[in-house]
């Protein structure tokens, strides 16, 4: 996309596609990067929120590249799970936490073997 | 229509009411379905069947349905009824109605009641089926069940160790002569098209002397199984683990003799292979000499009877490879009647002494058991070929055949009579004169037993008279005329058997020491014999032993626990050592979980991009 282009785009007060997807991108990678890196439970769950809403960005930014309305609603989808999951992992830290008096990830792996 | 299927079908409903219902039924209705049947099928073969003049010269004939059709070739279920065929069922029936009656009487005490008649009226179906057969299919489907039902008789006392393998031993020293017959089969059916009696006997004239040779001699090898020839005789004497009754009936008076129908019924294929008729004469004439020797010394009651058996059959695989089939049927038919009187007698004798089989243990019974002594009598006479009884006359047709055959084979012959009289009345003596050395108190059997011994004892003596069958079956079997030395072979025969039956009243009733001094004085001979040649050691070193041998060192160490169970076992190790690798990946740290999956979508993006992508 040359400068040109871009200066265009924005005189007419709207932000480019591509700028969009970027910022996706780099708050994916930050959602990753904390998941595998932090060892405390609820950051590691704030990461996973984090990736799914990378990813509504990036829906919501095809949709209005293509002018289509499925993105909005795949967006709709991934806020009504994420928001079930919130409500399920939250009690299920919760009860994690009462058991084992820790929220080290590394220290859950009763699945070992 | 005369209704041939009649025949083995009453038998058979006899099989099937008494195999399935037997365990509920009481007794009395075990004996009267199993008597009754077999009685009925006699009464239908000699009332409704025999006396019909249509079975002189085209036979009865009867087809029921089309068993196998594969182009040309046709295997019927047929039947057929001509005079030999007649004989054979008169024997069968009317000998086995007897054997069933007295088994009635005999199997009393005995557990598995049921299932004895069920086998027994089994076995009818089948020989009946083996002699009505009109083509060789048919023939060996019958010769194939009585096989089985020889199998499961032998082996009736199941838990005794002794019975089972005797069992086994006959089945499966009978499949190497089913081999035999099936190889023939496949010959005729190449040579003639067709397995049918009628058109393979008519063509066989103009077939080439080779293949007719290869397929009598085929023939042979299976008659010699079923018919306790050498060198595959050796089931039969193990044979009489079985009860008496089934000795009787089975291995002495109507199964064993099969191979001796078969080959008369084929006498067109035997008689245009002159070869293979020198080999069944010479096997015969070898057979009844080997097993005289054996009888002479062995001390079970239906040991002696056993071997007896063997020689006998060997006689009539001398007339019927001399040429003289009509008198290898005729001592079949006399045979029948003095070798099941022997069994049943016998029988009678065991039951006297419960239990015991040993000669030994036996003696004076003829104070104890009088009638059985008398019937016993008769039929030994018979056996030694005593003047004017059954043996003598058919013994004297084979013999006369043999002499014009080849005078050498005559005198064996005789010689083998004499030891036929001298072993059949030692034991004899040693059964009903002395005194008596076993334990208990022996007793005479029921009527239910006597009165078969005595129709049959009628028969030993008068058979002779009765049927001439030379004479009955004159247009099969043209008759020998008469040759001048006639009557000087028959003094021989006669002296050889009176001469047998002196020496063992010599040699066991007068001066009893004789066969001790006798037997030391010849050693290691007399062991041998004794030994019944170690044939069946032989066999084992030879056969049994290397096939156990080899089945166990390639067959079960190298092929199955080798290769099978190593490809199975391998496999099985194969994937635990996978899995052991694998599980390391199930660590249980959910971050390293996490890392597989950012690391496997990379790994898919790459190469979703080398390859192009989704477009």
């Amino acid at each position: 996309m040359d400068p040109a282009q871009v200066a265009e785009t924005l005189k007419h007060g709207a932000v480019p596609t591509a700028w969009y997807l970027a910022l996706s991108a780099v708050l994916f990678v930050i959602g990753v990067a904390g998941f595998i890196l932090r060892r405390n439970i609820i950051t590691v769950f704030m990461c996973i929120e984090l990736m799914l809403n990378a990813v509504n960005l990036s829906f919501i930014a095809f949709a209005h590249e293509h002018k289509q309305v499925a993105g909005h609603l795949f967006t709709f989808f991934v806020m009504v799970v994420a928001a079930a999951e919130a409500a399920v992992g939250l009690a299920i830290i919760l009860t994690v936490f009462r058991n084992r008096s820790t929220l080290n990830i590394d220290e859950i792996e009763s699945l070992k073997n | 229509m005369f209704k041939l299927w009649l025949i083995p079908l009453l038998p058979f409903l006899g099989f099937l009411i008494n195999g399935i219902l037997g365990k509920k039924l009481p007794k009395l209705a075990i004996n009267a379905v199993a008597v009754g049947s077999v009685l009925a099928s006699f009464l239908w073969v000699a009332l409704v069947v025999g006396p019909s003049s249509d079975w002189g010269a085209n036979k009865l004939h009867a087809h029921y349905f089309t068993w196998i059709a594969s182009g040309n070739f046709h295997v019927g279920w047929d039947f057929a009824v001509d005079k030999l065929t007649m004989i054979m069922l008169m024997i069968v029936t009317g000998i086995g109605t007897l054997i069933h009656i007295y088994a009635t009487g005999y199997m009393d005490h005995e557990g598995g009641y049921y299932r004895f008649f069920a086998y027994l009226n089994l076995f009818m179906f089948f020989m009946l089926n083996l002699v009505l057969a009109a083509n060789y299919l048919i023939l060996f489907v019958g010769w194939e069940g009585v096989g089985l039902c020889s199998y499961l008789l032998i082996g009736f006392y199941f838990h005794k160790k002794s019975a089972t393998t005797a069992g086994n031993k006959a089945f499966i020293v009978n499949r190497v002569g089913d081999f035999g017959f099936a190889m023939a089969m496949f010959l005729i059916v190449i040579q003639f098209g067709s397995l049918d009696f009628t058109p393979v006997f008519t063509k066989a004239p103009g077939a080439p002397v080779e293949t007719l040779t290869a397929i009598a001699l085929l023939m042979l090898v299976g008659a010699a199984g079923k018919s306790a020839q050498i060198p595959l005789y050796v089931w039969l004497p193990d044979a009489m683990e079985g009860p008496t009754p089934v000795s009787a009936l089975i291995h002495a008076a109507t199964m064993v003799t099969a191979g001796v129908y078969m080959c008369s019924r084929s006498a067109v294929i035997f008689l245009h292979a002159p070869a293979a008729m020198d080999v069944v004469a010479l096997i015969g004439l070898a057979t009844a000499v080997f097993a005289a020797t054996i009888g002479i010394t062995q001390y079970d009651i239906k040991k002696v009877f056993a071997y007896s058996t063997v020689s006998q059959l060997g006689y009539m695989f001398l007339g019927v490879g001399v040429g003289a089939f009509s008198a290898g049927i005729w001592h079949l038919m006399t045979h029948a009647f003095f070798k099941a009187l022997l069994f049943l007698g016998a029988g009678s004798v065991i039951h006297a002494c419960h239990g015991e089989q040993d000669m030994r243990h036996m003696g004076g019974l003829k104070k104890y058991a009088p009638w059985t002594c008398i019937v016993l009598a008769c039929a030994s006479l018979a056996i030694a070929g005593f003047p004017g009884t059954s043996g003598f006359f058919s013994k004297d047709a084979i013999l006369t055949a043999a002499y014009e055959h080849a005078p050498w084979m005559f005198w064996v012959g005789v010689v083998t009579a004499g030891m036929t009289a001298f072993y059949v009345w030692r034991a004899f003596w040693m059964t009903f004169w002395g005194e008596y050395r076993g334990h208990g108190k022996p007793h005479e059997s029921p009527m239910v037993m006597l009165a078969p011994l005595m129709v049959l004892a009628v028969l030993s003596l008068g058979g002779g008279f009765l049927f001439n069958v030379p004479e009955i079956l004159k247009d099969m079997f043209p008759l020998k005329e008469e040759i001048p030395e006639e009557h000087m072979l028959m003094a021989i025969s006669v002296a050889a058997g009176l001469i047998g039956i002196a020496m063992s009243w010599y040699m066991y009733v007068v001066n009893q020491e004789l066969p001790g001094k006798i037997a030391n004085a010849l050693g290691g001979l007399y062991r041998l014999v004794d030994d019944k040649y170690r044939i069946d050691e032989a066999y084992d070193a030879a056969i049994v032993e290397p096939l156990i041998e080899g089945s166990s060192a390639v067959l079960w160490k190298t092929v199955d626990a080798g290769i099978i169970d190593g490809a199975v076992n391998g496999v099985g190790s194969q994937a635990r050592g996978i899995g052991n690798v694998l599980k390391l990946i199930q660590s249980g740290n959910i971050r390293s979980y996490a890392t597989w999956i950012v690391a496997g979508s990379v790994v898919i993006i790459i190469v979703m991009g080398i390859a192009g992508g989704v477009r």
